[in-house]
């Protein structure tokens, strides 16, 4: 059975919710992809971080 | 030579006082009193809370650091306020009381030309019966990641649990907020999920029931009413999100909750609807209201003017519009902007110290009456920014004079940056890197989300607990004044 549909059974709670397919939660800890994602999400925090200051 | 004073020794006052010792120079003298002698870099104890850091990797004594920056340095708590002198002197002196082990329970009058109050909070455990020890510290029936040793001291209580498990005894694990007035919900987020990862780790995820309590009227709210995010074409609520990532991980919720009596083992709450219920537990980590340290302030005659220098919470009255009214009525601009005390100018308040105009969260409260919700964060990068142009502004003052320009710092126009821990590993750890801008909503700028949806992002992932690794190590980089230490932001 798929991981997500394990979850959307559980309870109404969780069935009226969005859980991640299994690609979505691969790419989470994907080296390369996550790798990408830190120099884009230090991009976007160093613009927030001179905004502020 | 003039004296500043900085009361506190956390993010907020430490990010001050070096600062100001590193602008003011010896010319002036800048003297730090705080109860501990040692600097913590508080949202790492989430990771001592699960034994994946020991204390001293997130600690380092303060008196070294101190003497390497000329500041003065006593180890001690302040007990009350002198703003316009006594009957013998006209100089305003603070009165403290010393906590280190060659001088305990001494108590000494110093003398200062500017104080700024960085105390931080009061861990207000006794504010939920069964929560505190009933002598204000932290009770025997739940543990606490509010303090590296609380931490330590969970991470053992973690182990246990998970022993139980490996013989074969489930555990229910409840964790989140231990009154209806909390605040710090993103540091009992991060740790219910690290000890999901945690428990997934040990092979013992199946053995564990976990389940979130929490003040907030939905989840994602953080004391800050929420976030908007653009996401995949969308702009869409944390709510959404956070709801997602508690089903992910099959975590359960129960929300809009005030933890009214804790026991051995169980909580017994009263919810938004005005229903009371219990829960029971065989673990809980809930995280205590925040109130001021209790701090006395004194006229010249010896009258007793707390009431006009601090808040009824205990947190210092600074340039904030405190007669805001109705939630209607809220403003950006009812936020502060100089942390400068209204009645004494030479009076500042840094970080948790200051007391908010109003909280952020949209006020709730049961039909019994009771209040149901979170009170605004002042932690992290605010607290730092602040500390900074709190340290600008009366660096001015002392160099330039009474009349010098304050600098300014509201938190309706700063943006933040904040990671959220959900699970520690180099290649398995995730966290939620989140930016917000701006922390407090501006509704007359952007009238339906609050904020600047271009700069308020957030995603979880590997990334996020990567920036979560580095930041741990540049902020204790940064506290510890080693060289180029000014460079790193707040």
């Amino acid at each position: 059975m798929k991981h997500e549909e394990k979850n959307f059974e559980k309870s109404d709670q969780f069935n009226l919710t969005m859980i991640p397919g299994s690609f979505a939660r691969k790419m989470r800890t994907c080296v390369i992809w996550q790798f990408i994602r830190f120099v884009a999400i230090n991009i976007k925090m160093i613009i927030v971080v001179s905004k502020s200051h | 030579m003039a004296r500043l004073i900085v009361l506190g020794g956390g993010v907020a006052g430490h990010t001050t006082a070096t600062f100001a010792a590193k602008w003011l120079g010896s010319q002036h003298e800048v003297v730090v009193v705080t109860p501990n002698a040692k600097w913590n870099w508080i949202p790492s104890n989430i990771w001592v809370g699960v034994g994946q850091m020991t204390k001293e990797e997130v600690t380092f004594d303060l008196a070294s650091v101190y003497a390497k920056a000329g500041i003065t340095y006593k180890q001690a708590k302040a007990v009350s306020l002198n703003p316009e002198g006594n009957e013998s002197s006209d100089k305003p002196f603070v009165t403290i009381e010393y906590t280190s082990k060659s001088k305990s329970g001494e108590s000494e009058n110093i003398e200062y030309d500017y104080i700024v109050n960085a105390t931080g909070p009061k861990l207000n455990f006794d504010a939920t019966p069964g929560l505190g020890n009933g002598q204000g510290a932290m009770g025997t029936n739940t543990v606490s990641v509010c303090t590296a040793d609380h931490a330590v001291h969970a991470s053992h209580k973690l182990q246990e649990s998970i022993e139980k498990m490996k013989a074969g005894e489930r555990q229910k694990f409840l964790i989140g907020t231990g009154h209806g007035m909390c605040t710090c919900q993103g540091a009992a987020f991060e740790y219910i999920f690290n000890i999901e990862h945690e428990l997934k780790k040990a092979g013992v995820r199946d053995m564990a029931d976990i389940k979130w309590i929490s003040n907030e009227s939905f989840l994602g709210d953080f004391g800050m009413g929420g976030l908007h995010m653009k996401v995949g074409g969308y702009v869409v609520s944390s709510k959404l999100f956070a709801e997602s990532l508690f089903a992910e991980r099959n975590v359960d919720w129960l929300i809009g909750a005030h933890t009214s009596k804790v026991e051995e083992g169980k909580v017994e709450y009263e919810l938004l609807d005005g229903s009371k219920g219990e829960e029971e537990f065989d673990f809980a980590m809930l995280i205590p209201p925040f109130a001021g340290v209790g701090l006395k302030a004194y006229a010249k005659d010896g009258e007793d003017i707390t009431a006009t220098v601090f808040a009824p919470n205990g947190f210092m009255k600074v340039d904030a519009n405190y007669a805001a009214g109705a939630y209607e009525n809220w403003k950006a601009s009812d936020w502060p902007r100089t942390y400068q005390n209204p009645t004494y100018k030479n009076m500042f308040a840094a970080g948790i110290a200051f007391a908010p105009p109003h909280i952020i969260s949209k006020p709730m409260s049961s039909p019994n009456g009771t209040p149901i919700n979170p009170t605004p964060p002042r932690t992290g990068m605010p607290s730092g920014i602040i500390g900074k142009a709190v340290a600008h502004s009366v660096c001015d003052l002392m160099t330039k004079g009474e009349n010098a320009h304050l600098h300014e710092a509201s938190m309706a126009e700063m943006g933040a940056a904040c990671v959220a821990s959900a699970g520690k590993g180099l290649t398995t750890g995730t966290a939620a890197a989140m930016t917000v801008y701006p922390v407090v909503p501006d509704f007359e700028k952007y009238p339906g989300t609050g904020r600047d949806t271009d700069y308020t992002f957030g995603e979880i992932g590997l990334a996020g607990h990567w920036i979560k690794h580095i930041l741990h190590h540049l902020f204790l980089y940064k506290a510890k004044l080693n060289p180029g230490w000014t460079l790193i932001p707040e």
